[in-house]
């Protein structure tokens, strides 16, 4: 490979999209109908989900399975199979989408690969036994465009999932690849680029929502021999896996932000920050980057313009505070990562003292089209102050776990309901958790918010990075309020006093609550730390630790009082405060339970229903487990 | 006092040569660079497999920085670890989704089953047990990864299976 010019990306654009066609979004169709000269190239493309996702659950061998499979059938010259990054609809995984058309197969193991060879592209019968299914009209749904999972969505940071080999660069130039930093480099000066930044609205999509096109103003101006653009990829949230799909889909629509908010700020040097617990995402940014150096898309001269720019992997070491942006950078000098106070912002003093913009991992991402479609075109999506979409992990209780990109504006019950599928089993939902640690519990009567910053500020949760847990009737908001205080209290650094003694006292009453040892005035006291904690807090971590707690008081103030004064727990999380009992109806008298019961408590007559002693009962649960009946319940 | 090498050295009995060659090699190399210390710990983990406090010296005073740097940096970050690791690493998520789906009966499972706690490693050295915020696979939640391979959506009682697959 060489250097490239913009000549020589559209001559690359142009070979890739013939061989690409079937499959590059709405192209294929036009393909057919005007029946586009694509001699010489594959009649069907396999993609195969490559996400982490579905990694684990063996999507790797399929993709072996598939290249043997096709060689040995005398197909290689004929089929193209593709490994992409994160469909995102994981709980259908392993997934593989068939082009043309794009037929969905799901749940697919390496064994049912030979048949699909056969019978869809040999015979040309697509195997309708491994289509999705409406669940509740059992009616096959053969295009993935169809299922409803996909219908509400709207791709723009992700608008590459699913359709390139995430591991060459020439696919991702061949749906309209880099032409964005082209166009930013030899149209626009950078004053221009921020300028669309700000029209189009875009707000850092990390959790705070501060106005990109804003911070990279500053930047702009601040007078300096060197800066920084560096990018957040430090996603610790649990729960939240949108960076990570985006990185392993498409590391190289980050790399274009980057360019072109470097460019747009005067950085000749670039970071990006991302988790040591994410691999597969350091390996394909790393490769990108090598790529893009070889087209010299970085280093000196990109793409033949003035403008040069390097950008460097940091491996974080684990620690949620460096999510926080002057955490991160003194863990990049090498430092330990705490906050500092600020001012100075790190857009006039950042990274080693020299004037810094962070940016998360979707923010850049949506750059590249804002500047190829225009500020306007971004800024006419969504609501009237928060602009374009979303991405959203939705996971918890729910059917279609997965990741979702939604316009601004959709509700909450939307992405639940429609995108999600509603809960499983039938049973109802108690709250939307949004934010992650630094956000909070919205009960089911507010879940038509539509998904704006604002909106969901006012509801005490927080937009936060796109962590959204959907919690069935089955869980214990007090104990989801100490899950996520520990959480904070476990990451906290230590330096303010605030959130180092502030967290942790509040995490011990909310322990000793979960623990059946709740007091009268344990409720007042939260409800009196929660403002100190997060009025005077140093950093975001501290400053936010208290919303899930102030939160669950808001709306769910009974489960506390139950907890305190009746010590009861009804979802039955709280052990401590749990019974177990079996059910006379249910049991038939097996004798399982007795006979796993490490503490002999389990007692009854053959074919009889068994009674739990439970004063020698030590509700380790074992009963629950491995009753085949469910006749083990809470009391 | 100051913490002398010299006090330690029967710390460092565990490594080969080879290994410890390799530390000094790394850190030569990027003396000097700002910045260098977290990923030159990062790998010096890699190759010993830990950061005892001798091994810690060792890269202070190639670096040429203050070993309470070091130590500072080795204990703040989860990434970093001052005790020995099983042959095979199990990470329990506790993320939120996983949290929400019982990752914590299956912690209690595989505490109790291997009889160590958090942080710790089983006396046979076969495997160390450990929590992890968020894989970030939440789609299979739980999840736990043993060595690099995931395995989800588990039930209390299908980890003891899980386990016999690793010797």
């Amino acid at each position: 490979m060489a250097r490239i010019t913009i000549e020589g990306l559209q001559t690359i654009k142009e070979r890739v999209n013939r061989e690409n066609l079937l499959r590059i979004g709405e192209k294929h169709r036009e393909a057919e109908k005007h029946s586009l000269d694509t001699t010489g190239s594959y009649r069907a493309h396999v993609l195969v989900c490559g996400g982490t996702g579905c990694k684990a659950s063996h999507s790797e061998a399929i993709y072996d399975a598939l290249t043997q499979e096709v060689k040995a059938k005398g197909l290689d010259k004929e089929i193209k199979v593709v490994e992409t990054g994160c469909n995102g609809f994981c709980a259908a995984g392993p997934i593989m989408v068939v082009y043309p058309g794009g037929i969905f197969y799901q749940r697919i193991k390496a064994e049912d690969v030979p048949e699909i060879i056969t019978e869809h592209m040999i015979n040309g019968n697509p195997l309708e036994r491994l289509m999705f299914r409406d669940p509740e009209t059992e009616k096959i749904i053969p295009h993935m465009q169809d299922i409803p999972f996909f219908g509400k969505q709207k791709a723009i940071a992700l608008k590459n999932r699913s359709l390139i080999d995430a591991e060459h660069i020439d696919e991702y130039i061949g749906n309209d690849g880099y032409r964005g930093a082209a166009k930013a480099l030899k149209e626009l000066t950078p004053e221009d680029v921020i300028e669309e930044v700000k029209k189009s609205g875009l707000r850092g999509r990390g959790g705070a929502g501060f106005p990109t096109g804003m911070k990279w103003t500053f930047a702009h101006k601040a007078k300096a021999d060197t800066k920084f653009v560096l990018c957040n990829a430090d996603e610790g949230d649990p729960g939240a896996f949108m960076d990570r799909s985006v990185l392993e889909n498409d590391p190289h629509s980050v790399l274009e932000g980057m360019i072109i908010g470097g460019y747009a700020i005067g950085a000749h040097q670039g970071y990006i920050y991302c988790r040591a617990e994410y691999p597969l995402a350091i390996k394909r940014l790393t490769l990108a980057i090598e790529q893009a150096k070889e087209y010299g898309l970085l280093g000196d001269n990109i793409l033949g313009s003035e403008y040069s720019l390097d950008i460097h992997v940091y491996q974080g070491a684990g620690a949620f505070v460096c999510g926080e942006e002057t955490a991160l950078m003194a863990s990049i000098e090498g430092r330990r990562g705490m906050p500092r106070p600020r001012p100075p912002f790190p857009a006039n003093q950042g990274l080693w003292d020299k004037p810094s913009v962070l940016n998360n991992v979707e923010t850049y991402a949506c750059v590249p089209q804002i500047i190829m479609q225009g500020g306007s075109w971004f800024a006419s999506i969504g609501t009237e102050r928060s602009k374009g979409t979303k991405v959203f992990a939705l996971t918890g209780d729910v059917v279609n776990v997965g990741l979702v990109e939604v316009p601004m504006g959709t509700s909450v019950r939307e992405i639940i309901f429609d995108i999600g599928g509603g809960i499983p089993d039938g049973k109802k939902i108690k709250a939307a958790q949004l934010g992650g640690p630094s956000g909070g519990c919205l009960p089911e009567h507010t879940l038509d918010t539509p998904i704006d910053f604002e909106e969901i500020t006012k509801l005490g949760a927080i937009m936060g990075s796109g962590g959204l847990i959907v919690m069935d009737e089955n869980s214990c908001m007090v104990d989801s309020a100490r899950f996520f205080m520990e959480f904070c209290q476990e990451e906290s650094c230590g330096k303010c006093t605030p959130c180092r003694e502030g967290t942790k006292r509040m995490l011990e009453i909310l322990t000793r609550i979960c623990k059946g040892k709740g007091r009268e005035g344990d409720i007042q006291l939260l409800e009196e730390m929660a403002p100190y904690v997060k009025d005077s807090a140093l950093c975001g971590l501290g400053q936010t630790a208290p919303n899930p707690v102030m939160t669950t008081l808001r709306y769910f103030r009974n489960e506390y009082e139950e907890h305190i004064f009746e010590r009861k727990c009804h979802a039955g999380t709280c052990t401590a405060m749990v019974t177990y009992g079996i059910d006379p109806e249910t049991c038939i008298g097996c004798g399982l339970c007795a006979k796993k019961c490490p503490q002999q408590c389990i007692t009854g007559e053959k074919k009889k229903p068994h009674v739990i002693d439970t004063e020698a009962c030590i509700k380790c649960g074992v009963c629950m487990e491995s009753c085949k009946f469910d006749a083990v319940k809470y009391v | 006092m100051a913490i002398q090498l010299a006090d330690r050295q029967d710390e460092l009995a565990e490594f080969s040569q080879e290994q410890l060659d390799q530390v000094d090699e790394l850190v030569q190399t990027n003396r000097g660079k700002p910045g260098a210390l977290i990923p030159v710990l990062e790998e010096v983990q890699s190759v010993l497999g830990y950061l005892p406090v001798a091994v810690q010296v060792k890269v202070a005073q190639g670096l040429n920085i203050p070993i309470a740097d070091v130590y500072g940096v080795v204990s703040f970050y989860s990434f970093f670890t001052m005790v020995p690791k099983g042959r095979h690493g199990i990470r329990v998520c506790v993320g939120t989704a996983c949290y929400v789906k019982g990752a914590q009966r299956i912690f209690e499972k595989l505490s109790s089953t291997l009889n160590v706690d958090k942080g710790g490693c089983t006396e046979d050295r076969r495997f160390s047990l450990e929590t992890v915020r968020c894989l970030g696979v939440c789609g299979i939640a739980p999840v736990i990864i043993v060595d690099e391979e995931a395995h989800g959506l588990l039930q209390a009682k299908t980890v003891e299976k899980i386990l016999d697959q690793y010797e």
